[in-house]
């Protein structure tokens, strides 16, 4: 089929637009961009009778975004989410492409898995799904997985994410050996020593509600570890889902010195502090957990000055009864793919981000890092493109999500911004 | 007059609220003199004491509590262990509503289960203590065994020593006697000092003999002697050499000051026998007045609308 998605605003961080414009799609890829409208509009309709046309007007067209940092949970906790309904909810969430961790069960160590997932993502998934190897066999941090198969059969980065690699030779062997085929190292920072039985932030309010904490300490070490690795290797090295001013610091401190390392970081710890949890509510139960008001100043500061390259989701959908439980045995995680955009909108409303900058780190800077060809609308990409009307007010409600996960801690929070349409490789999911 | 169905905190009450459990407790205390001990405003109510940890004292006294108040009483242990591969929390909760109870006093040791269960049963809640968090009762007990002695809270000045991060009770009696006007100085070693907990408006001291110094009210928490092995202290002997409230120690407190304990305790190790068997300790006190204070609870939130 072939659209014509008109009188949107449209920007693309890759080729540096940001206009009102046309793009035709012919046969799921891009075919051009157009600017001049009489000229645009007039040689598509003649040179594709059946072509389908998209009115963007009052709406923002963008690059599909891409999630480097999802729980998809199939295989093995099927009960929490499948590579069918995550993905539904990428789509839904404005996503075409997710990077999948490895942290299932059986863990995505092997290529058996790796192939499970992409031919699973292929026949039911609804939009790109690209995994992630894990590092060690079993996620164990004694031995290396084998990086070159995982990374032939398809794995786009390594993690033990859900784990960190706790023993520093592994990590920097890992550092070291997939140099060789240039795919990150995507580090989950914490030092499990200094986290144990840790379930929320440490801090006054961990005092007051007699629970025990996790301090920003026990990321930070393990942040500082990992740049070492990393300037001592020269791998490459992402690290998932920031949380802390420290963090934030130590990163700055090595881009500075040119050590070749990315962040990330999430909706969740620019938009929430541990005042969250005062009732004990374990939706807003997550690792790393929600800190305080001087780390979400911190981390929107190093979203602006470039500290942290991209938004990521951390999607970790879980079922109702791992949630609806005793506070120190509920499951960490949030299910964010259908929140994360207009989270990331608050930051522009809030003169964090602009737009362009937005779309860079949700879109184009995923992409890059993870080396796939997505997060650009230039010629011949895959039309993945990302409909939004920025005026939309909607009122959250989790029961309605797609995911199986309905554990958001945004529940009933008013927010702006609606995905209109989602369109993968020209395939369109229409919201409204 | 008592707002909500469930005592969940101290953190929740009001200074009102606080004073009409212990002016109640008073009241029933006098009960609990008498020869005939029994009395009849519970008659008919049945209240569940679910105890997810070991407990005897507290258990004993709410069922106690609950019997002077001519309830009918069940006691549901259940060892946490056990619980892991069985029935949800939840479950446990909505069995007991659908037998009719109109009580549930609840210990277990994850904070914030009471407020868990507050959400999905309409029946009152009682806190016996869930993880660090509080031990609501233990407060009003302590803060009522106060006020026998010292007539007023406000200006009292409070010393509450030993391992201040695992307790519950410190924690409860931090509010109640901050809340009341007292001077609260908290005694332990850095390693069991919980995060940021200067910003409750109290005094933090590692050096016992400082914070002891003309204290009105030593309150000595119980050691749990496995966190030595986590590394919190390096041996008993240690702690109680740095620690441990001796006679010696006690002499620098004011003259009348009176010593507390919530029990079990650990004789030689946060507490010298001479002293908790010496004339200023008044822990048997503080056992005799948790009776008439749970009975105050029980009694008030009976009366609390639902």
């Amino acid at each position: 089929m072939n659209i014509l998605i008109k009188n949107g605003r449209i920007i693309d961080p890759s080729q540096d637009i940001d206009k009102t414009g046309e793009i035709l799609i012919k046969d799921g890829k891009i075919k051009e961009l157009v600017f001049d409208r009489k000229r645009g509009s007039a040689d598509a309709q003649k040179k594709f009778p059946d072509l389908r046309t998209i009115d963007a007007s009052g709406c923002i067209v963008i690059p599909g975004l891409v999630d480097l940092h999802a729980h998809l949970r199939e295989p093995g906790f099927e009960y929490k989410e499948t590579i069918a309904t995550g993905t539904k909810s990428a789509v839904r969430g404005g996503f075409t492409s997710i990077c999948c961790m490895p942290n299932t069960n059986p863990v995505n160590d092997t290529i058996t898995v790796t192939e499970f997932i992409i031919d699973k993502a292929l026949k039911e998934g609804s939009c790109a799904v690209y995994p992630i190897g894990a590092i060690t066999k079993g996620q164990k941090s004694e031995e290396l997985a084998e990086l070159e198969a995982l990374k032939r059969t398809g794995c786009v980065a390594f993690s033990d994410d859900g784990r960190p690699v706790s023993n520093s030779l592994i990590m920097r062997r890992a550092l070291e050996y997939s140099k060789v085929f240039d795919v990150p190292i995507i580090s989950h920072c914490e030092d499990l020593s200094l986290s144990e039985g840790g379930v929320i932030n440490e801090g006054f309010v961990s005092t007051i509600l007699g629970l025990k904490g996790i301090p920003r300490a026990a990321e930070e070490i393990m942040v500082a570890r990992d740049i070492a690795l990393c300037e001592l290797t020269g791998g490459r090295l992402h690290i998932a889902h920031v949380s802390t001013e420290g963090s934030v610091k130590f990163i700055r401190e090595a881009k500075s010195r040119g050590i070749n390392v990315t962040a990330e970081t999430c909706p969740h710890y620019f938009s929430l502090t541990d005042e969250a949890l005062i009732s004990y509510d374990t939706n807003m139960k997550v690792n790393p957990p929600l800190r305080t008001e001087k780390d979400v100043e911190a981390i929107k500061e190093g979203l602006k000055d470039g500290s942290i390259d991209a938004i990521a989701t951390d999607h970790a959908p879980h079922h109702v009864d791992d949630k609806n439980r005793e506070f120190d045995s509920a499951a960490f995680g949030i299910a964010g793919l259908e929140t994360a955009l207009s989270l990331g909108l608050q930051l522009v409303g809030q003169g964090v981000l602009d737009l362009k900058g937005l779309v860079t780190k949700m879109s184009l800077t995923p992409a890059r890092i993870m080396g796939v060809p997505k997060g650009t609308l230039a010629a011949d990409a895959d039309a993945d493109i990302t409909i939004i009307n920025l005026d939309n007010t909607y009122i959250v409600d989790s029961s309605r999500f797609l995911s199986k996960g309905k554990n958001s801690p945004f529940n009933g929070w008013s927010l702006k911004g609606t995905v209109e349409k989602t369109i993968f490789m020209g395939k369109i999911y229409d919201w409204m | 007059m008592i707002k909500s169905k469930d005592l969940l905190g101290i953190k929740e009450l009001t200074t009102e609220e606080i004073y009409h459990i212990v002016d109640t407790a008073s009241g029933f205390k006098d009960v609990l003199k008498r020869d005939i001990k029994k009395v009849p405003p519970l008659r008919g109510k049945t209240v569940v004491n679910l105890f997810f940890e070991p407990s005897t004292r507290t258990r004993i006294s709410f069922e106690l509590a609950a019997k002077r108040l001519s309830a009918d009483v069940i006691n549901f242990s259940i060892p946490t262990s056990s619980v892991v591969k069985g029935e949800t929390l939840k479950d446990t909760a909505l069995t007991i509503k659908a037998l009719g109870a109109d009580f549930v006093v609840i210990r277990h040791s994850s904070a914030g289960v009471p407020h868990f269960l507050s959400r999905i049963l309409d029946i009152s809640i009682i806190n016996a203590g869930d993880g660090a968090n509080e031990h609501p009762t233990q407060a009003l007990l302590d803060l009522f065994t106060v006020l026998s002695y010292k007539r007023k809270i406000k200006g009292l000045t409070i010393a509450i020593i030993g391992d201040i991060t695992h307790s519950r009770v410190a924690r409860s009696d931090i509010y109640a006697f901050t809340k009341l006007g007292a001077k609260v100085r908290l005694i332990c070693p850095p390693t069991l000092l919980p995060a940021e907990v200067r910003n409750l408006g109290i005094e933090v001291f590692d050096n016992a003999e400082e914070g002891l110094k003309k204290a009105d009210v030593i309150m000595t928490l119980r050691l749990q002697l496995e966190r030595q092995s986590k590394g919190f202290f390096p041996s008993l002997e240690e702690y109680f050499y740095l620690y441990g409230l001796t006679v010696e120690r006690l002499r620098l407190a004011k003259s009348d000051a009176i010593v507390m304990h919530p029990g079990p305790m650990n004789r030689g190790v946060e507490i010298e026998s001479e002293v908790a068997d010496g004339p200023q300790s008044v822990i048997l006190d503080q056992v005799t007045n948790g009776l008439a204070v749970r009975m105050a609870v029980l009694y008030l939130l009976a009366g609390v609308k639902k």
